[in-house]
């Protein structure tokens, strides 16, 4: 009954329009440009997650300092805020009369209902489930390792470069493939914060909302594209033990040893 | 040739750790119960802990020293150190491992540790003898100036460790560096170090080749460390011109060790023979008592003598026909019977 429940509206997304007629409507204009802003905003925010998250996840997953529960705490944060909150809070910090309005606008920015504001949004709920997985991961980290590793003569970036990210890198991987589905998937804080204009914020999510009394066909069309990218990127998660333990290849290519 | 001198003063969780041990082209054991501090000398020396107070140099080059607030990182200091359980990269196969800090002939190293055949095998799929010639070989790779074992032989089951234990004997005579080794089983430190200090609470108690330590321990402590039977008792001096102990449950005891008051007799197992009947014989003590076990090791057997502990021959135990239950008197020589002061 449960998983029926569960799986009920998924196949009712695919069984309300006929399949020719789902990909025929992909090449939809209000379709292009959503997917077209969703994949770029997403892009750049995976982008930030990763080079910002994977050094702060390594910084509090292995070393001990005053207040490192509160980062913990303050990381996880997102996690449990409201995306709508989240979308106020936002505009109340970056918007025009916002907090750091004044600075930003001698900059000449303008951050609300800008594609930077998507990234920014995206990037705001989603990096907290990297980082969980990346702090976790690192703390998982044999120490004797780590320490082997400097009697070898590493220093330590060489030592998270060669040993740490390596042995993280499943961990990781998951933790991304997490963060990327959340990105994808965005709604609340983006609305608040960036609106919903075709072509520059409005990513798949916004659109389906938008086009949801004007063209019902087109946000089924868009549901079913989201249904089969989650699908996938749950896959890639489950599969995900298969290609940590693989002997030959490792997913980090800069990670590897250089002495072969 | 280039000693390792280490004069370090690290503050432990319940004792300091205080000790002064210079290391030539030799093997050094340090030997003690667990939590003596002997895996933070190893930490110390190889810069992963910093001691409080002290120095460590090797040959010209000074690696620690509080005066001038000298502590070179462990990448800078030229030791291999090889961890209790080996530390392997797991996500490495063998021979990136060794090759991990550059340097040496690499395929060298593999061929003279025999696991070449195993280059590309990650070290899950290696036994435990592997693991530790492929973590020998990775210390060794970076031509190190001073090795250091933790517990080398721990990881190892019973089976495996003797031969182990022999070859790495070997290794150590033929790398001829300064080597520091630390362990809990004095039997492993005997057989691979030059010289064994004792290691507890922190204090060396006493460091002398192994067969000086059996035979001249500086405590109780030792003396059990080298397998003895500890005896407790009041010595006085007896009419035969010896010193007579009375042990604890009324038996008397006869020594040519001087020493009056309380005190611990100690009598290594190999110096206890076992008769079936009361003898006359040219040892002067002999227990009465039962036999409670018969352990065999290797070729030898531990017979289980009440509060006494001997060791005699596999053969022996079969011509005697020695069973547990049996009633036999154990005779050793005044001669071997040591006599420390009990404090």
């Amino acid at each position: 009954m449960a998983a029926l429940f569960l799986l009920l509206p998924l196949l009712a997304i695919f069984l309300r329009v006929p399949p020719g007629k789902l990909i025929s409507q992909l090449g939809d204009p209000v379709v292009r440009d959503a997917l077209v802003v969703t994949l770029k905003t997403n892009a750049i925010a995976m982008a930030l997650i990763l080079l910002i998250g994977t050094p702060t996840a390594y910084l509090i997953g292995t070393r001990r300092f005053r207040g490192r529960a509160l980062a913990v705490t303050l990381v996880e944060l997102p996690l449990v805020l409201p995306p709508a909150v989240a979308g106020i809070g936002l505009l109340a910090a970056f918007g025009r009369v916002g907090l750091l309005g004044t600075p930003i606008d001698w900059l000449g920015l303008q951050i609300p209902f800008s594609q930077i504001a998507v990234v920014m949004a995206i990037t705001f709920v989603a990096s907290p489930f990297y980082l969980r997985q990346g702090i976790a991961a690192f703390e998982a980290l044999d120490q004797n390792l780590v320490d082997a590793a400097r009697t070898l003569g590493a220093s330590p970036q060489r030592v998270f470069f060669r040993v740490a990210l390596p042995l993280a890198a499943g961990s990781l991987g998951a933790g991304a493939a997490l963060a990327f589905a959340r990105g994808i998937g965005e709604f609340g804080a983006t609305i608040m914060f960036a609106g919903s204009f075709q072509g520059i914020t409005q990513t798949l999510p916004l659109a389906i909302y938008s086009e949801f009394d004007v063209d019902f066909d087109i946000a089924l069309t868009i549901s079913a594209l989201l249904v089969v990218v989650s699908a996938m990127i749950l896959l890639a998660v489950k599969l995900r033990p298969a290609w940590t333990r693989s002997e030959s290849t490792s997913p980090f290519l800069f990670a590897r040893s250089s002495s072969s | 040739m280039d000693a390792l001198r280490i004069d370090i003063s690290v503050p432990l969780r319940s004792f300091v750790l205080e000790l002064a041990l210079d290391v030539g082209k030799e093997t050094v054991a340090l030997v003690g119960p667990s939590g003596a501090g002997k895996t933070t000398v190893l930490r110390s020396v190889a810069g992963l802990t910093r001691p409080e107070r002290g120095r460590i140099s090797c040959g010209k080059a000074t690696w620690f020293d509080a005066d001038r607030n000298l502590f070179l990182p462990p990448e800078e200091r030229s030791v291999g150190l090889v961890f209790q359980e080996y530390a392997l990269f797991p996500h490495l196969d063998v021979r990136r491992n060794v090759a991990f800090g550059g340097g040496g002939n690499v395929d060298e190293l593999l061929e003279r540790f025999r696991i070449g055949h195993l280059s590309g095998a990650r070290p899950s799929r290696l036994s435990g003898g592997e693991r530790q010639r492929v973590a020998l070989a990775r210390a060794l790779a970076r031509d190190p100036a001073v090795l250091l074992l933790d517990e080398p032989l721990s990881a190892l089951d019973a089976h495996t460790k003797t031969r182990v234990r022999a070859e790495l004997h070997e290794l150590l005579a033929e790398t001829g560096l300064p080597t520091l080794l630390v362990t809990h089983d004095f039997e492993d430190a005997a057989t691979l170090a030059d010289r064994v200090g004792v290691l507890v609470d922190g204090r060396l108690v006493q460091l002398a080749p192994p067969a000086a330590l059996v035979a001249f321990p500086a405590d109780s402590f030792v003396a059990s460390l080298g397998g003895a039977n500890l005896l407790r008792g009041v010595a006085r001096p007896g009419d035969n011109g010896l010193v007579e102990v009375t042990l604890a449950g009324g038996e008397r005891i006869y020594s040519t060790d001087e020493v009056e008051g309380e005190v611990t007799a100690i009598v290594y197992p190999w110096e206890i023979s076992i008769a079936l009947a009361p003898t006359t014989d040219s040892a002067l003590n002999h227990i009465p008592t039962e036999i409670t076990s018969l352990v065999p090791v290797a070729n030898r057997v531990r017979v289980g003598l009440g509060v006494l502990v001997a060791e005699v021959t596999a053969s022996s135990v079969d011509r005697l026909q020695l069973a547990v239950g049996q009633r036999v008197t154990a005779s050793f020589k005044a001669a071997a019977t040591r006599l420390i002061p009990s404090r």
